[in-house]
């Protein structure tokens, strides 16, 4: 299966956000790219995510599902920007 | 540049039991199911749900399909095509039955989203059951009596892979021009051979980006990004261009 994007991230990041995260918009931290997360590339292995920049690939988010929790890194959004 | 933000989209986390109340073969590999899920409320035309099937030793398998309706209340639609591979599909195209549950969670998704409220012109590209989000679109335009421009370019591989052939022949017209693209065979007598999409063919049967529309593109995820590449070339805003991919090829 090739990868899907970030429209997809709406039900698991519903766990743990009371509002849509898809239109969340996020700088990538490698390269300045501004995007709607429902834009960014996302790669799914099982219930893990990883989740990439469409720009320049860099991993923005990982989301690791554990026997009894949920374990998100952040690792390149330098900030993400909710619409409320 | 000043925005108005979109409605916030409320995301409900909390997984509902359905209940499959009809299926209905659309193609070879695909099928319609509806299903009645106690609670739902509605959705917009768009969005998409997922699933959540469980085997008896306790593995469990979510994947998201999109909605092919946009009505309020609690009866939704789904269509589905059997991936050779699939893992979910060919459960949900072969074996649900009438009376079968389901574990959803949703309505999920505010950004491939067309509201009735919008007026600016829409482009809908599909590529196999990626019709099935711009379906509930078709249908949402259509409930709501909006006179924006709607168009709508769907490739198949044949005429016997076209999701809801019928409907779309009656929601073709003057306001909702449907161009047909036929991958490896045509319908008999058409004016062209079978083939892929390619720019010259978009260009001539797609809204002009001097018309500033909004352009939903679904499909399997090498569909989507060939045609999002061609549309940002005929110079649409990359802003204007929305995407959903399917994965598979």
């Amino acid at each position: 299966m090739t990868h899907l994007d970030g429209n997809v991230l709406a039900g698991p990041l519903s766990e743990l956000f009371s509002v849509d995260m898809t239109v969340a918009v996020g700088r990538c931290d490698g390269c300045g790219d501004e995007s709607v997360l429902a834009g960014a590339m996302v790669y799914e292995s099982g219930p893990d995510i990883v989740v990439r920049c469409h720009h320049c690939d860099d991993v923005l988010m990982t989301i690791v599902r554990g026997p009894g929790d949920l374990r998100v890194e952040m690792r390149g959004f330098g900030m993400l920007r909710v619409p409320l | 540049m000043t925005t108005t933000a979109p409605p916030v989209v409320p995301a409900p986390s909390v997984w509902k039991v359905g209940t499959v109340a009809s299926v209905h073969t659309e193609t070879p590999t695909g099928r319609s199911i509806m299903i009645d899920v106690p609670g739902w409320g509605g959705n917009l035309a768009g969005q998409h749900l997922d699933l959540r099937l469980s085997a008896p030793d306790g593995y469990q398998a979510v994947r998201s399909y999109s909605i092919a309706s946009a009505s309020p209340g609690d009866r939704l639609e789904l269509a589905v095509d059997r991936l050779p591979d699939g893992e979910v599909s060919p459960y949900l195209v072969d074996d649900l039955q009438v009376g079968d549950e389901l574990e959803i969670r949703g309505p999920l998704g505010g950004w491939f989203v067309w509201r009735p409220t919008q007026t600016e012109p829409v482009q809908l590209i599909g590529g196999g059951s990626g019709i099935v989000p711009l379906m509930a679109m078709a249908r949402a335009h259509a409930a709501s009596g909006s006179t924006a421009k709607f168009r709508l370019l769907y490739s198949v591989r044949s005429p016997h892979d076209v999701f809801f052939a019928d409907e779309l022949a009656a929601l073709a017209s003057p306001d909702f021009e449907v161009t047909w693209v036929y991958t490896r065979e045509t319908p008999p007598g058409w004016p062209s051979p079978a083939g892929r999409l390619s720019p010259a063919v978009l260009e001539a049967a797609t809204i002009a980006a001097s018309e500033m529309p909004t352009v939903f593109v679904c499909g399997p995820t090498g569909f989507v990004e060939s045609v999002a590449d061609w549309l940002v070339a005929l110079e649409h805003p990359a802003a204007s261009v929305k995407t959903e991919r399917f994965g598979g090829k």
